[in-house]
Protein backbone atom coordinates (compact mmCIF):
# COMPACT_ATOMS: atom_id res chain seq x y z
CA UNK A 1 0.00 0.00 0.00
CA UNK A 2 1.26 3.90 -0.73
CA UNK A 3 2.93 5.15 2.27
CA UNK A 4 1.05 8.18 2.80
CA UNK A 5 3.15 8.99 6.17
CA UNK A 6 -0.15 9.21 8.32
CA UNK A 7 1.64 6.61 11.27
CA UNK A 8 3.63 9.63 12.56
CA UNK A 9 0.42 11.19 13.51
CA UNK A 10 -0.38 8.70 16.35
CA UNK A 11 3.28 8.76 17.88
CA UNK A 12 3.44 10.21 21.02
CA UNK A 13 1.43 13.72 21.56
CA UNK A 14 1.94 14.60 18.01
CA UNK A 15 -1.77 14.76 16.93
CA UNK A 16 -2.65 16.76 20.19
CA UNK A 17 0.69 18.98 19.27
CA UNK A 18 -0.50 19.64 15.89
CA UNK A 19 -4.18 20.92 17.75
CA UNK A 20 -2.23 22.90 20.37
CA UNK A 21 -0.36 24.96 17.24
CA UNK A 22 -3.93 25.46 16.12
CA UNK A 23 -4.77 26.78 19.20
CA UNK A 24 -1.82 29.11 19.20
CA UNK A 25 -3.26 30.57 15.45
CA UNK A 26 -6.85 30.71 16.90
CA UNK A 27 -5.72 32.58 19.96
CA UNK A 28 -4.36 35.16 18.27
CA UNK A 29 -7.17 35.77 15.70
CA UNK A 30 -9.78 35.21 18.47
CA UNK A 31 -7.85 38.44 21.32
CA UNK A 32 -7.59 40.11 17.27
CA UNK A 33 -11.01 39.99 16.19
CA UNK A 34 -12.33 40.62 19.95
CA UNK A 35 -10.32 44.24 20.19
CA UNK A 36 -10.49 45.18 16.58
CA UNK A 37 -14.54 44.41 16.53
CA UNK A 38 -15.41 47.45 18.79
CA UNK A 39 -12.43 49.98 17.48
CA UNK A 40 -13.71 48.82 14.09
CA UNK A 41 -17.33 49.84 14.70
CA UNK A 42 -16.25 53.07 16.44
CA UNK A 43 -13.83 53.99 13.09
CA UNK A 44 -16.99 52.71 10.75
CA UNK A 45 -18.79 55.71 12.76
CA UNK A 46 -16.51 58.01 12.40
CA UNK A 47 -16.01 57.31 8.58
CA UNK A 48 -19.81 58.52 7.98
CA UNK A 49 -19.18 61.60 10.01
CA UNK A 50 -19.72 64.99 7.75
CA UNK A 51 -16.31 66.27 8.93
CA UNK A 52 -14.02 65.82 6.26
CA UNK A 53 -10.92 66.07 7.88
CA UNK A 54 -11.87 62.67 10.10
CA UNK A 55 -13.62 61.16 6.97
CA UNK A 56 -9.94 61.93 5.19
CA UNK A 57 -7.48 60.81 8.12
CA UNK A 58 -9.53 57.34 8.23
CA UNK A 59 -9.61 57.05 4.53
CA UNK A 60 -5.78 57.09 4.56
CA UNK A 61 -5.35 54.33 7.32
CA UNK A 62 -7.69 52.00 5.43
CA UNK A 63 -6.21 52.24 2.00
CA UNK A 64 -2.62 52.32 4.03
CA UNK A 65 -3.13 48.87 5.69
CA UNK A 66 -5.20 47.77 2.89
CA UNK A 67 -2.63 47.98 -0.03
CA UNK A 68 -0.23 46.00 2.13
CA UNK A 69 -0.11 42.57 2.12
CA UNK A 70 -0.83 40.98 5.66
CA UNK A 71 3.10 39.45 5.48
CA UNK A 72 4.33 42.91 4.95
CA UNK A 73 2.62 44.24 7.89
CA UNK A 74 4.01 41.59 10.23
CA UNK A 75 7.38 42.77 8.89
CA UNK A 76 7.63 45.86 9.76
CA UNK A 77 5.90 45.73 13.16
CA UNK A 78 8.13 42.50 13.95
CA UNK A 79 11.23 43.64 12.45
CA UNK A 80 10.84 47.14 11.85
CA UNK A 81 9.26 48.97 14.78
CA UNK A 82 11.78 46.98 17.14
CA UNK A 83 14.76 48.10 15.48
CA UNK A 84 13.48 52.01 15.23
CA UNK A 85 11.95 52.07 18.62
CA UNK A 86 14.24 49.87 20.27
CA UNK A 87 11.64 47.57 22.11
CA UNK A 88 11.31 44.00 22.52
CA UNK A 89 7.98 42.16 21.31
CA UNK A 90 7.28 38.58 20.28
CA UNK A 91 5.80 36.92 17.48
CA UNK A 92 2.88 36.56 18.99
CA UNK A 93 2.56 40.43 20.44
CA UNK A 94 3.72 41.96 16.65
CA UNK A 95 0.92 39.86 15.43
CA UNK A 96 -1.90 40.53 17.90
CA UNK A 97 -1.06 44.28 16.86
CA UNK A 98 -1.07 43.95 12.92
CA UNK A 99 -4.43 41.78 13.17
CA UNK A 100 -5.44 44.32 15.39
CA UNK A 101 -4.82 47.59 13.11
CA UNK A 102 -5.93 45.40 9.86
CA UNK A 103 -9.22 44.02 11.52
CA UNK A 104 -9.64 47.92 12.91
CA UNK A 105 -9.34 48.57 9.15
CA UNK A 106 -11.50 45.94 7.67
CA UNK A 107 -14.26 46.26 9.76
CA UNK A 108 -14.17 50.08 9.87
CA UNK A 109 -14.95 49.49 5.94
CA UNK A 110 -17.50 47.08 6.49
CA UNK A 111 -19.32 49.15 8.99
CA UNK A 112 -19.42 52.42 6.92
CA UNK A 113 -20.83 50.30 4.02
CA UNK A 114 -23.58 49.02 6.12
CA UNK A 115 -24.36 52.49 7.58
CA UNK A 116 -24.56 54.48 4.31
CA UNK A 117 -26.27 51.07 2.40
CA UNK A 118 -29.38 52.20 5.13
CA UNK A 119 -31.11 54.62 2.70
CA UNK A 120 -31.88 58.15 3.46
CA UNK A 121 -35.44 57.67 3.69
CA UNK A 122 -35.13 55.63 6.81
CA UNK A 123 -33.66 58.68 8.42
CA UNK A 124 -36.46 60.80 6.99
CA UNK A 125 -39.21 58.50 8.10
CA UNK A 126 -38.10 58.23 10.95
CA UNK A 127 -37.96 61.70 11.94
CA UNK A 128 -41.25 62.28 10.57
CA UNK A 129 -42.83 60.07 12.83
CA UNK A 130 -41.72 62.33 15.43
CA UNK A 131 -38.71 59.96 16.57
CA UNK A 132 -35.71 61.30 18.06
CA UNK A 133 -31.78 61.20 17.11
CA UNK A 134 -31.31 58.55 19.40
CA UNK A 135 -34.35 56.93 18.74
CA UNK A 136 -33.89 56.58 15.25
CA UNK A 137 -30.35 54.81 15.70
CA UNK A 138 -32.09 53.07 18.52
CA UNK A 139 -35.10 51.82 16.62
CA UNK A 140 -34.53 52.32 12.82
CA UNK A 141 -30.93 51.79 11.82
CA UNK A 142 -28.62 50.09 14.26
CA UNK A 143 -31.11 46.61 13.66
CA UNK A 144 -30.72 46.59 10.11
CA UNK A 145 -27.25 47.59 10.01
CA UNK A 146 -26.13 44.84 12.25
CA UNK A 147 -28.65 42.75 10.25
CA UNK A 148 -26.27 43.24 6.87
CA UNK A 149 -22.86 43.48 9.19
CA UNK A 150 -23.17 40.39 11.32
CA UNK A 151 -22.44 37.90 8.41
CA UNK A 152 -19.64 40.24 6.94
CA UNK A 153 -18.19 40.17 10.04
CA UNK A 154 -18.36 36.27 10.59
CA UNK A 155 -16.57 36.27 7.46
CA UNK A 156 -13.77 38.54 8.42
CA UNK A 157 -13.75 36.30 11.42
CA UNK A 158 -12.26 33.02 9.01
CA UNK A 159 -10.35 35.64 7.11
CA UNK A 160 -8.46 36.34 9.95
CA UNK A 161 -7.99 32.90 11.00
CA UNK A 162 -6.41 31.87 7.72
CA UNK A 163 -4.14 35.11 7.84
CA UNK A 164 -2.94 33.49 11.03
CA UNK A 165 -0.90 31.32 9.02
CA UNK A 166 1.36 33.81 7.91
CA UNK A 167 2.92 34.34 11.52
CA UNK A 168 4.97 31.11 10.75
CA UNK A 169 6.97 33.74 9.28
CA UNK A 170 7.85 36.07 12.02
CA UNK A 171 8.74 32.85 14.28
CA UNK A 172 5.63 31.79 16.32
CA UNK A 173 5.09 27.99 16.84
CA UNK A 174 2.10 27.71 14.82
CA UNK A 175 0.42 24.85 13.66
CA UNK A 176 2.42 24.67 10.50
CA UNK A 177 5.64 25.07 12.16
CA UNK A 178 4.52 22.13 14.65
CA UNK A 179 3.81 19.73 11.46
CA UNK A 180 7.29 21.04 10.13
CA UNK A 181 9.00 19.70 13.48
CA UNK A 182 7.31 16.69 13.30
CA UNK A 183 7.87 16.32 9.80
CA UNK A 184 11.83 16.73 10.30
CA UNK A 185 12.01 14.57 13.37
CA UNK A 186 10.03 11.49 12.11
CA UNK A 187 12.64 12.19 8.87
CA UNK A 188 13.98 8.50 9.17
CA UNK A 189 11.32 6.72 9.97
CA UNK A 190 8.32 7.72 7.85
CA UNK A 191 10.39 9.84 4.93
CA UNK A 192 6.56 10.27 3.91
CA UNK A 193 5.04 11.85 6.78
CA UNK A 194 5.06 15.55 4.71
CA UNK A 195 2.32 14.37 2.68
CA UNK A 196 0.16 13.01 5.69
CA UNK A 197 0.72 15.72 7.57
CA UNK A 198 0.16 18.80 5.68
CA UNK A 199 -3.19 17.05 4.42
CA UNK A 200 -3.98 16.54 8.06
CA UNK A 201 -2.96 20.25 8.71
CA UNK A 202 -4.96 21.25 5.31
CA UNK A 203 -8.44 19.88 6.96
CA UNK A 204 -8.12 21.02 10.04
CA UNK A 205 -7.77 24.48 8.98
CA UNK A 206 -10.82 23.64 6.82
CA UNK A 207 -12.37 22.40 10.15
CA UNK A 208 -11.81 25.28 11.83
CA UNK A 209 -12.86 27.90 8.95
CA UNK A 210 -15.66 25.66 7.19
CA UNK A 211 -18.64 26.19 9.74
CA UNK A 212 -18.15 29.94 10.46
CA UNK A 213 -18.20 30.33 6.92
CA UNK A 214 -21.08 28.25 6.75
CA UNK A 215 -23.35 29.94 9.69
CA UNK A 216 -21.93 33.39 7.81
CA UNK A 217 -23.67 32.37 4.50
CA UNK A 218 -26.83 31.19 6.24
CA UNK A 219 -27.15 34.12 7.96
CA UNK A 220 -26.95 35.99 4.72
CA UNK A 221 -29.96 33.95 3.15
CA UNK A 222 -32.01 34.44 6.43
CA UNK A 223 -31.86 38.10 7.04
CA UNK A 224 -31.39 39.14 3.06
CA UNK B 1 18.63 55.69 5.80
CA UNK B 2 21.70 54.40 4.34
CA UNK B 3 21.02 55.62 0.35
CA UNK B 4 23.83 53.47 -0.59
CA UNK B 5 22.97 50.19 0.86
CA UNK B 6 19.57 50.86 -1.61
CA UNK B 7 21.15 51.87 -4.73
CA UNK B 8 23.34 49.07 -4.35
CA UNK B 9 20.39 46.13 -3.72
CA UNK B 10 17.99 48.14 -5.99
CA UNK B 11 18.66 45.84 -8.68
CA UNK B 12 18.12 42.47 -6.24
CA UNK B 13 14.32 44.08 -5.18
CA UNK B 14 13.61 44.86 -9.33
CA UNK B 15 14.51 41.21 -9.96
CA UNK B 16 12.32 39.81 -6.96
CA UNK B 17 9.36 42.21 -8.06
CA UNK B 18 9.55 40.80 -11.69
CA UNK B 19 9.64 37.30 -10.08
CA UNK B 20 6.57 38.48 -7.72
CA UNK B 21 4.30 40.15 -11.26
CA UNK B 22 5.36 37.15 -13.11
CA UNK B 23 4.00 34.47 -11.23
CA UNK B 24 1.10 36.48 -9.76
CA UNK B 25 -0.12 37.24 -13.49
CA UNK B 26 0.08 34.08 -14.61
CA UNK B 27 -1.58 32.55 -11.15
CA UNK B 28 -4.53 34.80 -11.84
CA UNK B 29 -5.01 34.19 -15.82
CA UNK B 30 -4.88 30.32 -14.44
CA UNK B 31 -7.58 31.77 -11.53
CA UNK B 32 -9.95 33.58 -13.93
CA UNK B 33 -9.69 30.37 -16.27
CA UNK B 34 -11.00 28.35 -13.06
CA UNK B 35 -13.11 30.68 -12.04
CA UNK B 36 -14.66 30.60 -15.50
CA UNK B 37 -15.49 27.01 -16.00
CA UNK B 38 -16.80 26.61 -12.01
CA UNK B 39 -19.14 29.54 -12.47
CA UNK B 40 -20.00 28.25 -16.14
CA UNK B 41 -20.65 24.57 -14.76
CA UNK B 42 -22.60 25.96 -11.68
CA UNK B 43 -24.68 28.48 -14.05
CA UNK B 44 -26.18 25.57 -16.12
CA UNK B 45 -26.35 23.60 -13.19
CA UNK B 46 -23.89 19.90 -14.52
CA UNK B 47 -24.88 17.30 -12.53
CA UNK B 48 -21.54 15.58 -10.62
CA UNK B 49 -19.80 18.37 -12.06
CA UNK B 50 -21.31 20.83 -9.58
CA UNK B 51 -20.89 18.82 -6.55
CA UNK B 52 -17.42 18.50 -7.39
CA UNK B 53 -17.08 22.49 -7.86
CA UNK B 54 -19.23 22.75 -4.67
CA UNK B 55 -17.01 20.96 -2.34
CA UNK B 56 -13.57 22.38 -4.61
CA UNK B 57 -15.12 26.08 -3.25
CA UNK B 58 -15.44 25.44 -0.37
CA UNK B 59 -12.09 23.42 0.55
CA UNK B 60 -9.99 26.27 -1.63
CA UNK B 61 -12.00 28.74 0.17
CA UNK B 62 -11.63 28.08 3.95
CA UNK B 63 -7.63 27.42 3.94
CA UNK B 64 -4.63 29.80 3.49
CA UNK B 65 -2.74 29.89 0.80
CA UNK B 66 0.38 28.89 2.69
CA UNK B 67 -1.50 25.43 3.74
CA UNK B 68 -1.67 24.63 0.35
CA UNK B 69 1.52 25.69 -0.95
CA UNK B 70 3.05 23.79 1.79
CA UNK B 71 0.68 20.41 0.92
CA UNK B 72 1.58 21.13 -2.99
CA UNK B 73 4.93 21.74 -2.48
CA UNK B 74 6.46 19.58 -0.02
CA UNK B 75 3.38 16.97 0.20
CA UNK B 76 2.58 16.25 -3.14
CA UNK B 77 6.19 15.56 -3.98
CA UNK B 78 6.08 12.08 -1.58
CA UNK B 79 3.08 10.96 -3.84
CA UNK B 80 6.29 11.35 -6.64
CA UNK B 81 4.63 14.98 -8.29
CA UNK B 82 7.96 16.75 -8.31
CA UNK B 83 7.04 20.32 -8.85
CA UNK B 84 9.55 23.24 -9.62
CA UNK B 85 8.42 26.26 -6.81
CA UNK B 86 7.15 28.11 -9.44
CA UNK B 87 5.16 25.49 -10.59
CA UNK B 88 3.93 25.00 -7.05
CA UNK B 89 3.23 28.93 -6.85
CA UNK B 90 1.30 29.15 -9.37
CA UNK B 91 -0.82 26.05 -8.84
CA UNK B 92 -1.27 27.29 -5.93
CA UNK B 93 -2.24 30.95 -6.52
CA UNK B 94 -4.76 29.15 -9.20
CA UNK B 95 -6.54 26.45 -6.46
CA UNK B 96 -6.80 29.68 -4.38
CA UNK B 97 -8.06 32.71 -6.81
CA UNK B 98 -10.41 29.84 -8.35
CA UNK B 99 -12.82 29.36 -6.09
CA UNK B 100 -13.02 33.74 -5.49
CA UNK B 101 -12.62 34.16 -9.21
CA UNK B 102 -15.62 31.38 -9.51
CA UNK B 103 -17.91 33.50 -6.78
CA UNK B 104 -17.40 36.34 -8.20
CA UNK B 105 -18.72 35.53 -11.69
CA UNK B 106 -21.58 33.59 -10.68
CA UNK B 107 -22.61 36.60 -8.59
CA UNK B 108 -22.29 38.95 -11.26
CA UNK B 109 -24.39 35.93 -13.64
CA UNK B 110 -27.18 35.80 -10.64
CA UNK B 111 -28.14 39.47 -11.10
CA UNK B 112 -28.84 38.78 -14.62
CA UNK B 113 -32.28 39.06 -14.23
CA UNK B 114 -34.00 35.33 -15.70
CA UNK B 115 -36.10 38.18 -18.49
CA UNK B 116 -33.02 38.79 -20.10
CA UNK B 117 -32.42 35.49 -21.21
CA UNK B 118 -35.94 34.92 -22.22
CA UNK B 119 -35.92 37.82 -23.73
CA UNK B 120 -32.89 36.88 -26.20
CA UNK B 121 -34.51 33.31 -26.91
CA UNK B 122 -37.52 34.65 -27.85
CA UNK B 123 -35.67 37.05 -30.18
CA UNK B 124 -34.76 33.62 -31.40
CA UNK B 125 -31.11 33.73 -30.62
CA UNK B 126 -29.95 30.55 -29.74
CA UNK B 127 -28.65 29.60 -26.34
CA UNK B 128 -25.15 30.33 -26.57
CA UNK B 129 -26.27 33.40 -28.64
CA UNK B 130 -28.14 35.01 -25.65
CA UNK B 131 -25.00 33.78 -23.59
CA UNK B 132 -22.11 35.38 -25.32
CA UNK B 133 -24.31 38.67 -26.47
CA UNK B 134 -26.75 39.39 -23.53
CA UNK B 135 -25.86 37.49 -20.64
CA UNK B 136 -22.16 37.33 -20.11
CA UNK B 137 -21.57 41.05 -21.11
CA UNK B 138 -23.61 41.96 -18.49
CA UNK B 139 -22.49 39.74 -15.83
CA UNK B 140 -19.18 40.58 -16.36
CA UNK B 141 -19.63 44.47 -15.91
CA UNK B 142 -21.59 43.63 -12.60
CA UNK B 143 -18.75 41.20 -11.57
CA UNK B 144 -16.02 43.91 -12.12
CA UNK B 145 -15.61 45.49 -8.54
CA UNK B 146 -15.59 41.88 -7.17
CA UNK B 147 -13.48 40.45 -9.93
CA UNK B 148 -10.75 43.85 -8.93
CA UNK B 149 -10.97 42.89 -5.38
CA UNK B 150 -10.01 39.46 -6.45
CA UNK B 151 -6.90 41.14 -8.18
CA UNK B 152 -5.55 42.85 -5.62
CA UNK B 153 -6.01 39.84 -2.92
CA UNK B 154 -4.12 37.59 -5.07
CA UNK B 155 -1.51 39.45 -5.66
CA UNK B 156 -1.26 40.38 -2.46
CA UNK B 157 -1.24 37.14 -1.48
CA UNK B 158 2.13 36.35 -3.80
CA UNK B 159 4.13 37.71 -0.53
CA UNK B 160 3.54 34.13 0.88
CA UNK B 161 5.80 32.47 -2.10
CA UNK B 162 8.92 32.83 0.20
CA UNK B 163 7.52 30.39 2.09
CA UNK B 164 8.67 27.74 -0.77
CA UNK B 165 11.62 29.39 -1.61
CA UNK B 166 10.79 31.39 -4.59
CA UNK B 167 13.01 34.43 -4.26
CA UNK B 168 10.42 36.83 -4.31
CA UNK B 169 10.14 40.93 -2.56
CA UNK B 170 9.67 39.20 0.94
CA UNK B 171 12.53 36.64 0.25
CA UNK B 172 14.83 39.67 -0.73
CA UNK B 173 13.97 41.48 2.32
CA UNK B 174 14.15 38.87 5.00
CA UNK B 175 17.49 37.75 3.51
CA UNK B 176 19.08 41.45 3.43
CA UNK B 177 17.48 41.76 7.01
CA UNK B 178 19.44 38.50 8.12
CA UNK B 179 22.84 38.88 6.33
CA UNK B 180 23.29 42.85 6.88
CA UNK B 181 21.00 43.88 9.49
CA UNK B 182 19.78 46.66 7.48
CA UNK B 183 16.49 46.46 8.96
CA UNK B 184 14.69 49.83 7.57
CA UNK B 185 16.28 50.42 4.37
CA UNK B 186 15.03 46.57 3.62
CA UNK B 187 11.64 47.16 4.43
CA UNK B 188 11.52 50.56 2.55
CA UNK B 189 12.54 49.12 -0.54
CA UNK B 190 9.79 45.87 0.47
CA UNK B 191 7.42 48.14 0.84
CA UNK B 192 8.40 51.44 -2.15
CA UNK B 193 8.12 47.59 -4.50
CA UNK B 194 5.15 46.63 -3.26
CA UNK B 195 3.60 50.34 -3.94
CA UNK B 196 4.94 49.97 -7.06
CA UNK B 197 3.06 46.80 -8.36
CA UNK B 198 -0.55 47.32 -6.05
CA UNK B 199 -0.79 50.65 -6.45
CA UNK B 200 -1.52 51.09 -10.48
CA UNK B 201 -3.83 47.95 -10.02
CA UNK B 202 -5.61 49.32 -7.42
CA UNK B 203 -6.37 52.77 -8.81
CA UNK B 204 -7.20 51.20 -12.17
CA UNK B 205 -9.60 49.25 -10.53
CA UNK B 206 -11.74 52.35 -9.11
CA UNK B 207 -11.74 54.02 -12.41
CA UNK B 208 -12.77 50.92 -14.02
CA UNK B 209 -15.43 50.30 -11.35
CA UNK B 210 -16.87 54.16 -11.76
CA UNK B 211 -16.93 53.48 -15.40
CA UNK B 212 -18.76 49.97 -15.21
CA UNK B 213 -21.08 51.45 -11.99
CA UNK B 214 -23.45 52.06 -15.00
CA UNK B 215 -23.71 48.91 -16.81
CA UNK B 216 -26.26 47.21 -15.17
CA UNK B 217 -29.66 47.10 -16.86
CA UNK B 218 -33.07 46.58 -15.43
CA UNK B 219 -31.62 46.10 -11.62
Amino acid sequence: MLDLGLDVLFKGSNMLRLLQGLWVAMQISLVSIAVSMPLGILCGGLMTMKNKLVRFIFRVYLEIIRIMPQLVLLFIVYFGSTRVFGWNLSGETASVIVFVLWGTAEMGDLVRGALISIPKHQYESSEALGLSKIQTYRYIIIPQTVRRLIPLAINLITRMIKTTSLVLMIGVVEMLKVAQQIIETNRMTSPNAAFGVFLVVFILYFLACWPISMLAKYLEKRWR
Amino acid sequence: MNWDFIAEYLPMYERAAILTVKLGVIGIVFAILVGLICAMIQYHKIPVARQIVAVYIELSRNTPLLVQLFFIYYGLPKLGANLSPEVCGIIGLAFLGGSYMAESFRSGLETIAPIQRESALSLGMTNRQAMQYIILPQAVSMSVPAFVANVIFLLKETSVFSAISLMDLMFTAKDLIGLYYKTIESLFLLVVFYLIILLPVSILGSLLERRMRHAGFGS
